[in-house]
């Protein structure tokens, strides 16, 4: 390779190298350049720029790395590069997400909106609130966590404790298949059978049953990987005392991994919380507040948002409405998953990596 | 107690004669250490207590009866399509109109396929490479500190729900694409495909680029944690060796984590196949497929559902039904090819750390 001659000291066994500063330089240079063009060419979309200056990033970056440090070392400078430029365009429509909603929504945002119903107003009528669609939204997930948690914990202790041979097996891989069933289909399969079949009319409980569906599996998968986190040796200790299995899973096993597994509860209603498809095929959405979730249909926050889009007719108020009420959700919807966050590092197992 | 005390007799171990205790605590080794076949089936049967036996019961009965949910998806769905589609007077697989309704009813999923799979792949496309690059950037290129913030906050992304997404993305995303379709357009109309006649921004091609930003979060999440996985020592070696970070990524990593890639992808497009209300609320849809991918116009298994489903009588809902069964078997068998990759590389799940 590079041979030390006489002129260079004996310190630089490593080739050339750019100085640290160069990667931002290269950035600020490209994103210049590609405001230039952009104001020069006239384009007012920002995206565009945004690419140009990515483009220039990467192109610029090799070609003066290739120039100091070689080959080598500029393949390896692109790469570092595209990697950033991956996250920052990945970053870019999640920070709009968020910013949208939040600058959007908190127009109507207030104390009236979180405490009335959409009843008496119609969709182009300023005013009016999601009251109702809180209530059908904590009564629908409710009932589903209340089915599903004891469900989804036993069958996740049969696999861990019990589950040998095929019947577990079977379970592992249906459970794996469950997770990726669309919602819509979870709805549907609700619909033929409660609705069509049993002729029973749309309900918030018809609705559960689908978010059931759908949160099982998560619960397993998650309470699965808590339980087999639980050190075989408390299992042992306690058998060897004399403890019958049952009574170990019940005060050693679960309360060792509640923290787990109470995360895992909790992220998985944050994501049934936010389901539209299933309450939309079987709770239908209301103006009213209905507070009986097993008759007639309900509100719910997420099919609140759609209808408030779908039906306004362009309307802007309801436009206002379905940003204050995506602002609520996904306040709701962050706040659990921050608070499971909160408790899965609070309560680890101390064995965790 | 006929198992505990027959144990003992027969097995061979020196340590036996010496304790010849409680039996109690004999049984428990047998239980806990990884036994023989039929050692392992006394353990899984090993309920002698009533209690034993009833938490057995319950747990395995949870097992089954998240089986017997799937079969029963599978059952109700299967019999309301067959109804359905023995009515159908045209072929359900190629007619290109939807119309349960009719008289005479004549519906096909041509244009739903169409739909569907476009839409997917070009989330695809532009999804997994970005996803890859940021799971590399948490695990090879930020600061730790960073890193660990960045994984925090694409986990909260996952959460945002997807009809805070379709909001988004029809009131937000969709202007913005203007410009990028007029360029699309000007350059790279002639080839048909990204032909544009200048309608609203709603075709399938600005659902497969909000479909690529839903479906980001999964992909990386997982493929980081295959990355994190990848051997230390092998990418030590390689540094050692005089290796840049990219060549060490392209020598050590990706090779460990080309199957984790896969089938992360193929979760990612679980995903995307069976999302229904950023689709809807997103794509201005009509039974037709456009040669063009920037004219509005198609749809998805998903979003006819939704959006066919108000209008819908029995039969129209029978329909819908058979569509919603072709979109489960599609999810199924993508998620469960999936499930293998993953499952025939045991060291990517954290289970057995």
């Amino acid at each position: 390779m590079s041979q030390i001659t006489e002129t260079q000291p004996p310190s630089s066994l490593q080739g050339a190298t750019l100085p640290k500063w160069t990667p931002w330089a290269i950035a600020a240079g490209s994103v210049a350049l590609g405001l230039g063009i952009s104001a020069a060419a006239g384009l007012d979309s920002s995206i565009q720029w945004g690419l140009m200056a990515a483009i220039f990033f990467v192109g610029g970056s090799y070609g003066i790395a290739a120039r100091v440090e070689g080959r080598r070392q500029a393949k390896d400078r692109v790469v570092t590069s595209l990697v950033w430029v991956a996250f920052l365009l990945a970053v870019v429509p999640l920070v709009s997400l968020i910013w949208e909603t939040v600058k959007r929504g908190v127009k109507v945002f207030d104390g009236y909106f979180l405490t009335h119903s959409m009843g008496l107003i119609a969709d182009d009528e300023p005013g009016g609130g999601i009251y109702h669609a809180i209530l059908g939204t904590l009564e629908q997930v409710g009932i589903a966590t209340v089915i599903s948690v004891p469900v989804g914990i036993l069958t996740a202790v049969y696999l861990v404790e019990y589950g040998r041979g095929n019947l577990a097996k079977a379970v592992t891989f249906f459970v794996d298949v469950m997770t990726g069933i669309p919602s819509i289909v979870a709805g549907l399969f609700v619909l033929s059978f409660w609705i069509l079949i049993l002729d029973m009319g749309p309900s918030g409980f018809a609705g559960s049953m689908a978010l059931t569906i759908l949160m099982l599996p998560v619960i397993v998968r998650s309470t699965e990987e808590m339980l087999k986190l639980v050190p075989n040796e408390l299992r042992e200790a306690s058998l060897a005392l004399g403890v019958p299995k049952w009574r170990t899973i019940m005060k050693v096993v679960l309360p060792t991994s509640i923290g787990g597994i109470t995360t895992g509860v909790m992220l998985a209603v944050a994501r049934i919380t936010g389901e539209t498809a299933p309450v939309l095929l079987l709770v239908w959405g209301s103006a009213f507040i209905n507070t009986d979730p097993f008759d007639g249909p309900q509100a719910s926050l997420p099919m609140y948002i759609y209808q408030q889009y779908a039906n306004s007719g362009g309307a802007g108020v309801a436009y206002d409405r379905a940003w204050a009420a995506a602002l609520t959700l996904i306040g709701f919807v962050m706040i659990l998953n921050l608070a499971a966050r909160g408790i899965a590092r609070w309560k680890a197992p101390s064995t965790g990596r | 107690m006929e198992i505990s005390t027959k144990n003992p007799d027969n097995s061979d171990n020196p340590d036996n004669a010496d304790n010849p205790g409680n039996p109690e605590s004999l049984e428990a080794p047998s239980r806990l250490s990884p036994p023989s076949g039929a050692e392992q089936k006394r353990a899984a049967r090993g309920a002698t207590r009533p209690g034993d036996r009833i938490f057995l019961g319950l747990s395995r009965g949870s097992g089954i009866f998240l089986l017997v949910i799937m079969a029963a998806i599978a059952i109700f769905l299967t019999y309301r399509s067959v109804l359905a589609i023995s009515k159908d007077e045209s072929n359900f697989l190629t007619t290109l109109e939807w119309n349960p309704t009719a008289a005479e009813p004549s519906f096909g999923i041509a244009v739903l396929v169409y739909g569907t799979v476009v839409s997917s792949i070009i989330a695809m496309v532009i999804a997994v490479p970005i996803a890859v690059g940021i799971a590399l950037f948490i695990t090879h290129y930020a600061p730790r500190r960073l890193g660990g913030a960045i994984s925090y906050v694409i986990d909260l992304l996952a959460a945002v729900p997807s009809i805070v997404y379709g909001l988004w993305g029809a009131l937000v995303l969709a202007p913005h694409l203007i410009g990028l379709y007029g360029w699309l357009d000007d350059y790279f109309g002639w080839t048909g495909i990204l032909d544009w006649q200048g309608g609203a921004p709603r075709s399938l091609f600005t659902v497969g680029i909000l479909l690529a930003i839903m479906i980001l979060p999964i992909i990386t999440s997982v493929s980081r944690e295959v990355f994190r996985q990848a051997p230390q020592m092998h990418q030590e070696a390689a540094l050692a060796l005089g290796a840049t970070r990219w060549e060490v990524i392209r020598m050590s990593v990706l090779p460990f984590g080309r199957s984790g890639i896969i089938s992360a992808s193929m979760l990612g497009l679980g995903r995307a196949l069976g999302e229904t209300m950023a689709v809807a609320t997103v794509l201005s849809s009509s039974f037709e497929i456009n040669a063009s991918l920037l004219d509005p116009g198609g749809g998805t298994f998903a979003q006819n559902i939704a959006s066919k489903f108000s209008e819908a009588t029995v039969m129209g809902r029978d329909a819908l039904i058979a569509s919603g069964l072709v979109l489960f078997v599609i999810t199924l068998l993508v998620n469960g090819a999936a499930r293998m990759i993953i499952a025939r590389r045991a060291e990517y799940s954290g289970a057995n750390a």
